[in-house]
């Protein structure tokens, strides 16, 4: 069991809950993708598991050595080189210079950016940027990798084809990766499991098992999809009145 | 390419061979998408950048000899550009234009890299603690609108006619410059830049020294250039103002030595002299350092620079 989320709650000063109840098990090397609408709280949530925020209520266990967390905007620091950019976190968990030169190109390597080491971020597509991201969470070496719809800012073909890369690098590493985002379609492709929550305050409503023949089978993969669709719409649909 | 990616193999990973052969497919096709998505960026030699600002200093020295010798005005009170290179031709001669550009430049970058080495790590501080920050910023943002000439009377009288006096005007006008630069450079730090190093496990001392000093890195060149530009013009001023005593001989008392004599010529050849030291400092010195930052940073594409 790697991640155990136990009634957890989450407000920030006097105002409404974000999170509220909310329970989960995550095991050790599964794919969860996390789904919901605007203000689930489901950053708050990745926030907490990353030991960044503090609940307000309920227990949570988490690895020790805590996660590793990828953002939304791919958040290079631009005087570095895409080397520089793992490098410099390879170099703040400790690991000596000769050290950090192998490992870097081992990583850069995995996410298929060899050639374009030495270039800057500025130089580097959205996607190219997100899998330098990408590289440089793994290159924290924890189990647990967050990542906050990494995605969402990329344009189709490129969102698509990280798609397969993800999951070429999550069935390579054994990472469990808890993914959140907005997208249903793409929460039924990546996850093994997916689940829904609510909003306001967030708490997980409904969970789905995605099994292997359910994704590439594309019938099923869609049905599977207008069901989830269906019951996030109902859960959006309750704040309308 | 036969296959594509959509017809995987129903059951995941069931060959070694099948998942390297997928594994191939996707490298080659990311290398594709990679060489689609990247600009080329050419660059070449550009000539204009040399060209342009040479040939508007040269309009500008014609509109000058024109007026000059239209006669208008009496010669010795409106000299044309071949009177004050005359002047200057006659000081250079003797030795007098070179001694005073080599003291005013060395008072000038030492009393500039005193400057940095006081101001960096104040406006580090002042820009990471915040009731410091709370407490001298007002302070420090005055002292940047106070004109470091003001500060020549208290000097003289408490340093009298040496390079103190000179010294401690440039340090006043220019550590604030430096000190605000900095502070301004480490405000415009995107927030995420430091919740990426709190993720990657920086300490405050990492993150301070990895992430804030080199993201801040476009706003410390800028205040440098101002602090720079600052120390230049106390200087100027304050050797306009304090003449004498165990001073040495800059380009200010040069100045104020035409001044004394009259001689516009060798006035605007002063004018001139600290204007051009001002102007190759910046073509030299500050102008290629900010390109480069820029450059490397991505933040050049689309400037008129």
């Amino acid at each position: 069991m790697t991640v155990l989320l136990e009634n957890l709650g989450k407000r920030f000063g006097d105002g409404a809950p974000v999170l509220d109840g909310v329970n989960a098990t995550i095991r050790s090397g599964e794919f969860v993708a996390l789904l919901g609408a605007s203000g689930c709280g489901k950053s708050t949530l990745l926030n907490i598991i990353a030991g960044l925020e503090r609940p307000t209520a309920g227990a949570l266990e988490v690895p020790a050595d805590g996660a590793a967390f990828m953002f939304q905007d791919a958040a290079l620091y631009p005087w570095l080189t895409a080397r520089g950019n793992i490098e410099l976190a390879l170099k703040l968990r400790g690991l000596a210079k000769t050290e950090r030169r192998v490992r870097a190109s081992e990583l850069l390597d995995l996410v298929h950016l060899g050639e374009a080491a030495d270039k800057r971020p500025h130089e580097l597509s959205g996607g190219m940027r997100q899998r330098v991201a990408l590289a440089r969470a793994l290159s924290q070496d924890r189990e647990v990798l967050l990542m906050d719809e990494p995605f969402a800012a990329l344009d189709a073909i490129t969102r698509d084809l990280l798609h397969e890369e993800l999951t070429r690098i999550w069935r390579e590493t054994g990472r469990t990766i808890i993914f959140v985002t907005h997208n249903v379609r793409e929460a039924v492709r990546l996850g093994q499991r997916v689940l829904l929550l609510s909003s306001r305050p967030g708490r997980v409503v409904s969970e789905w098992e995605v099994p292997g023949a359910v994704k590439d089978d594309a019938a099923a993969a869609a049905t599977l999809t207008a069901d989830i669709t269906a019951r996030l719409r109902e859960e959006i649909r309750r704040h309308g009145k | 390419m036969a296959s594509n990616v959509t017809e995987l193999d129903p059951v995941r990973g069931v060959s070694v061979e099948r998942t390297e052969a997928d594994n191939e497919e996707l490298r080659a096709l990311e290398a594709g998408l990679d060489e689609l998505q990247s600009d080329v960026t050419h660059r070449r030699r550009d000539w204009s950048r040399v060209l342009l600002p040479v040939g508007a200093v040269v309009v500008l020295l014609l509109v000058w000899q024109i007026v000059a010798s239209l006669g208008l005005k009496r010669q010795d009170l409106v000299p044309g550009p071949l009177d004050v290179a005359a002047a200057l031709g006659q000081l250079w001669r003797e030795g007098q234009v070179q001694q005073a550009i080599l003291t005013s430049l060395g008072r000038g970058v030492l009393g500039f890299a005193v400057s940095v080495v006081v101001g960096t790590p104040v406006g580090l501080l002042l820009a990471q603690v915040r009731p410091l920050r709370r407490a001298f910023g007002p302070l420090v943002s005055g002292l940047q609108v106070l004109p470091s000439v003001a500060w020549v009377p208290a000097a003289i009288i408490w340093f009298g006619l040496t390079d103190a006096t000179v010294y401690f005007v440039v340090l006043m006008g220019a550590i604030p410059s430096i000190v605000n630069g900095l502070i301004a450079g480490v405000d415009q730090i995107p927030p995420h830049y430091r919740s990426v190093a709190k993720v990657l496990g920086a300490s405050r001392f990492e993150l301070a020294l990895q992430v804030i000093l080199p993201a801040a890195l476009p706003g410390y060149v800028a205040g440098l250039k101002q602090g720079w530009a600052f120390s230049w013009r106390s200087l100027m001023a304050a050797e306009i103002i304090a003449v004498g005593g165990s001073l040495g001989f800059g380009l200010g008392s040069l100045l104020d030595q035409g001044r004394t004599l009259s001689d516009m010529g060798v006035v605007m050849g002063a004018i001139l002299a600290i204007l051009a030291v001002g102007i190759l400092i910046e073509l030299l010195v500050f102008g290629p350092v900010e390109r480069r930052l820029l450059i490397r940073r991505g933040l050049l594409a689309g400037g008129s620079r």
